[in-house]
């Protein structure tokens, strides 16, 4: 995959990554000083069609940017070649998005 | 020739090729003198089968850059008294590149890239058209310029970390050439140009440690050039005009 392409997803996903992160810490903090319980947060999010999209999009995001990512440290670290550079960052990505999507259905699904 | 009373330098000079080792010289001291008066009393004087490169002698040609003390530099114009460090120096060739003998780099693979990157200008004129009158004050022009007086030494490919570990990258001055060329009004190469900025070896390289603009002796910013060349090739593609 050309140089251009990777650098470009993964600067747009990291654009996209920043508010997502930032809500995402401010719900933190928020959920810890009211201290919430587990249980107290699950209701809340279950069934939430709003939090089901907002972490789907932030999986899909993290993973595209964290596998171009890996490709370039394993790329300038270990030399690979460029067939197989692609595969591990489809490998490493699809196991990240296939991880983070689970996640997100453990804690919206009803 | 040298008295008792003349303070010496104690100069390390890498002699051979790829293989080879320091030799230990003692050169006297002058006032404002440069590195590379004393490469050359040392040719003179001491050892007349060392190898080095010059042309100019004033910071004109880019012919003289070696390593001294661990940094490359423009010898012509580096003072003794900058660089010493404990009455010491050593002398090597550029880092980066294949040694010829002694001093001498050899600097093909440095040009070579300069071609891969597409550095060459493309007139958009024939010689049969007038001469396109471009203001020196336009904004087009200034950023052409920030980047064009580099005299293609090699300091900032052998200072730049990236090069060491990946050969294929192009280097700071190549892209920082493409750079001044893609702002050049009157080129018409800039699509192919980008597509090579764009490529395996081109700017995406670069991790902005901006040694070259750093050790650069003309004072240029080759990151600040590799950095346009990310937002240009970026735009291009997103419009399609590069894969």
């Amino acid at each position: 995959m050309s140089a251009v392409r990777l650098y470009t997803w993964q600067r747009l996903t990291a654009v996209l990554m920043v508010p997502l992160i930032a809500v995402h810490l401010i719900v933190i903090i928020y959920a810890t000083n009211r201290g919430l319980s587990a249980a107290e947060i699950l209701g809340r999010t279950r069934g939430s069609i709003a939090w089901g999209l907002y972490y789907s999009l932030f999986v899909v995001a993290a993973s595209i940017h964290g596998a171009i990512g890996v490709r370039g440290v394993a790329r300038e670290w270990l030399g690979w070649r460029e067939t197989a550079l692609d595969r591990l960052m489809w490998i490493f990505g699809v196991v990240l998005l296939v991880l983070g999507l689970r996640a997100v259905i453990a804690v919206v699904a009803l | 020739m040298s008295s008792a009373a003349e303070t010496m330098i104690d100069v390390r000079v890498w002699r051979g090729g790829e293989e080879g080792e320091y030799q230990s010289f003692s050169v006297p001291r002058r006032d404002s003198q440069t590195v590379l008066d004393v490469v050359t009393w040392i040719q003179r004087n001491a050892d007349p089968t060392l190898a080095y490169r010059f042309a100019c002698r004033v910071g004109v040609c880019g012919s003289c850059a070696m390593t001294v003390n661990g940094r490359p530099r423009w010898t012509c114009r580096t003072h003794v008294s900058k660089v010493v460090e404990d009455g010491r120096l050593e002398i090597g060739p550029l880092a980066n590149l294949p040694v010829i003998r002694d001093l001498a780099a050899d600097m093909s693979p440095f040009f070579d890239k300069w071609q891969k990157a597409e550095g060459t200008f493309v007139p958009s004129r024939t010689r049969h058209e007038p001469l396109e009158t471009i203001s020196p004050e336009s904004a087009e022009r200034q950023a052409a310029d920030a980047a064009i007086e580099c005299i293609n030494c090699g300091v900032c490919y052998a200072a730049c970390d990236t090069v060491r570990w990946s050969p294929e990258y192009f280097g700071p001055a190549a892209l920082n050439r493409s750079w001044s060329l893609v702002n050049d009004v009157r080129d018409a190469g800039n699509l192919k140009r980008l597509a090579a900025a764009a490529s395996n070896g081109g700017c995406h390289n670069c991790h902005s440690h901006q040694s070259c603009e750093q050790l650069c002796p003309k004072g240029l910013n080759p990151t600040a050039s590799i950095a346009g060349l990310k937002r240009r090739t970026m735009q291009a593609y997103i419009r399609g005009e590069i894969s």
